[in-house]
């Protein structure tokens, strides 16, 4: 065979190497790319969010859009979660004949994990979204282009109101979770599963530290954060018209869900060393 | 007059050298090497068909896109070489009325004309509203101002536009396609507006259009883009008489055939 002829061979094998590598480690590097993305926009919001104009009443707008707008939802899906975990306790605990320890183990689970994913994951639906939504429309119809022009930076107007807001706004709504779980938890244990109230309350005490309500507290920071950070990125970047803007929503949701459940093991991890 | 385009020039107030831009890697050039020179205090218009690169191209002029090479001077500062901050200050010599109006959708008309002043004035609440009713009224806006930019009409939605790029007192002023989609009356209001500000505030204008009968009312100056280069550039006389035959067949073609000989 001729060496023009084994030319192409080899060619074609490098490509195929290359394609195969490509489409192993794509995924991996867009997922690189995608952190490298928001910690970008990240310390973009800390450069302008210490910078003059402060604007008090777009932050005061955002946090009463992610705070006040989501206490309802939150109260519903917080009290039906402390429930369903009381229950669940007693029946279980009910076997070693140790339902007064219910409380204790809503409580835990309450304060560590349930109030703040439950909490960050509704945000992320009903926050993340809304966002996205907002910002991808503003981008689409070149209102953040007009911003640009009279001078004004998009990232302090709209991007920093939003994740300070997120951020100090996702810990009192879990901590909100977190009570009315507590009370819908008291409900069924005591008023449907008939376990003694005041060992379900003493094994609570004794067991629910402030360090366990500081660790929940410390993780819904992150994800407030995280969620409204990337709602503010899908949208920002959304191009295409409205079907781009219905992509941004449906990435701001998927993304920050799947982060927020990524980063809570990591979070817990390291929560559980310096928290001991 | 100076032939160096990073040197401040009486006459040109905006010149583009070079000017190239590709989206994306393996994309094709949407700007495959623009030279064009804006003159100072006139009406200059853009032409060229849906898709060219006249959005592209002024986009570029306020520094909203960056070149994949080439460069565009303003009073011989070279736009993109300027950092975020004093980008954002340079800014502030434009105002720019876009092709969709981009207004505040969560802002009245009133909030949407003051908001340049809220931003980047000292002015008192009592002052800002003065100046926001003077202005429009000047453009036929008087009992507007509470609505909301979903509650106007499409001319409307321009005026404020215009209202707003205007409170600022802009240098020079950019307008993305200002006609497009409004209705001929309307059209002719808004030519109207072009030509009354331009004398009025003496502001260099930089019109984007592929409306003729609009381009030959309101231009000084005229170019023509094809393909992302500019085809042909001159007074409204030389485009008028061109022997260029693609500029010839986008002014016939377009129907003002009998304006222009007239």
């Amino acid at each position: 065979m001729s060496e023009a002829n084994q030319q192409p061979a080899r060619v074609g094998f490098w490509k195929a190497v290359g394609d195969g590598l490509s489409g192993v480690f794509g995924p991996v590097r867009r997922g690189v790319e995608g952190v490298g993305v928001h910690l970008v926009l990240l310390a973009q919001v800390f450069y302008w969010g210490v910078r003059r104009p402060f604007r008090s009443r777009l932050f005061l707008d955002a946090a009463e859009y992610i705070g006040v707008g989501s206490l309802p939802i939150i109260s519903l899906v917080g009290a039906f979660t402390g429930a369903v975990t009381a229950l669940q306790a007693v029946n279980a605990l009910r076997i070693l004949k140790a339902e007064g320890f219910s409380g204790s183990m809503t409580g835990m689970t309450l304060a560590l994990e349930l109030a703040p994913v439950l909490t960050g994951l509704m945000l992320a639906g009903r926050v993340g979204a809304g966002i996205a939504t907002e910002i991808g429309t503003m981008r689409i119809t070149e209102q953040i282009d007009a911003l640009e022009t009279m001078a004004v930076s998009p990232i302090q107007y709209l991007v920093v109101p939003r994740v300070v807001a997120g951020t100090i706004m996702a810990p009192i709504l879990s901590l909100f979770f977190f009570l009315i779980g507590m009370v819908g938890a008291y409900i069924v244990a005591v008023y449907v599963e008939n376990v003694d109230p005041g060992s379900f309350v003493e094994n609570f005490r004794w067991t629910v530290d402030p360090k366990h309500i500081i660790q929940g507290l410390i993780k819904s920071v992150v994800f407030g954060m995280a969620l409204t950070l990337i709602g503010c990125n899908q949208g920002y970047h959304a191009s295409g018209g409205g079907r781009g803007v219905g992509l941004a929503t449906t990435r701001a949701v998927v993304v920050g869900s799947v982060t927020i459940l990524i980063l809570d093991y990591f979070l817990s991890d390291v929560l559980l060393a310096v928290l001991k | 007059m100076t032939d160096d385009p990073a040197q401040r020039d009486d006459r040109w107030q905006i010149r583009i050298r070079g000017l190239h831009k590709r989206f994306a890697p393996d994309a094709p050039e949407v700007l495959t090497g623009v030279d064009l020179d804006f003159e100072r205090g006139k009406v200059n218009v853009v032409i060229g068909g849906s898709g060219q690169g006249k959005s592209v191209l002024i986009k570029h002029v306020i520094g909203l896109l960056v070149p994949t090479s080439g460069h565009v001077w303003v009073d011989g500062v070279d736009v993109h070489s300027l950092d975020s901050t004093r980008l954002a200050e340079f800014r502030r010599k434009f105002g720019m009325v876009f092709q969709t109006s981009a207004l505040f959708d969560s802002l009245t008309v009133e909030e949407n004309v003051a908001f340049p002043l809220v931003e980047h004035t000292k002015y008192g609440r009592h002052e800002i509203r003065d100046r926001v009713m003077d202005k429009l009224k000047v453009l036929g806006l008087d009992g507007a101002e509470g609505k909301f930019p979903g509650e106007l009409s499409g001319g409307m939605r321009k005026r404020v536009g215009l209202a707003r790029a205007l409170m600022l007192e802009p240098e020079i002023i950019l307008y993305d396609e200002p006609t497009t989609g409004l209705d001929p009356i309307i059209t002719e209001n808004v030519d109207n507006m072009i030509i009354d500000v331009a004398k009025q505030f003496h502001v260099t204008s930089v019109v984007i259009s592929h409306d003729m009968a609009s381009v030959f009312r309101i231009a000084d100056r005229i170019a023509m883009i094809h393909d992302g280069m500019i085809e042909q550039a001159g007074t409204v006389d030389e485009i008028r008489n061109t022997s260029n035959p693609y500029v010839r067949k986008f002014i016939t073609t377009s129907g003002v055939e009998a304006a222009v000989a007239a």
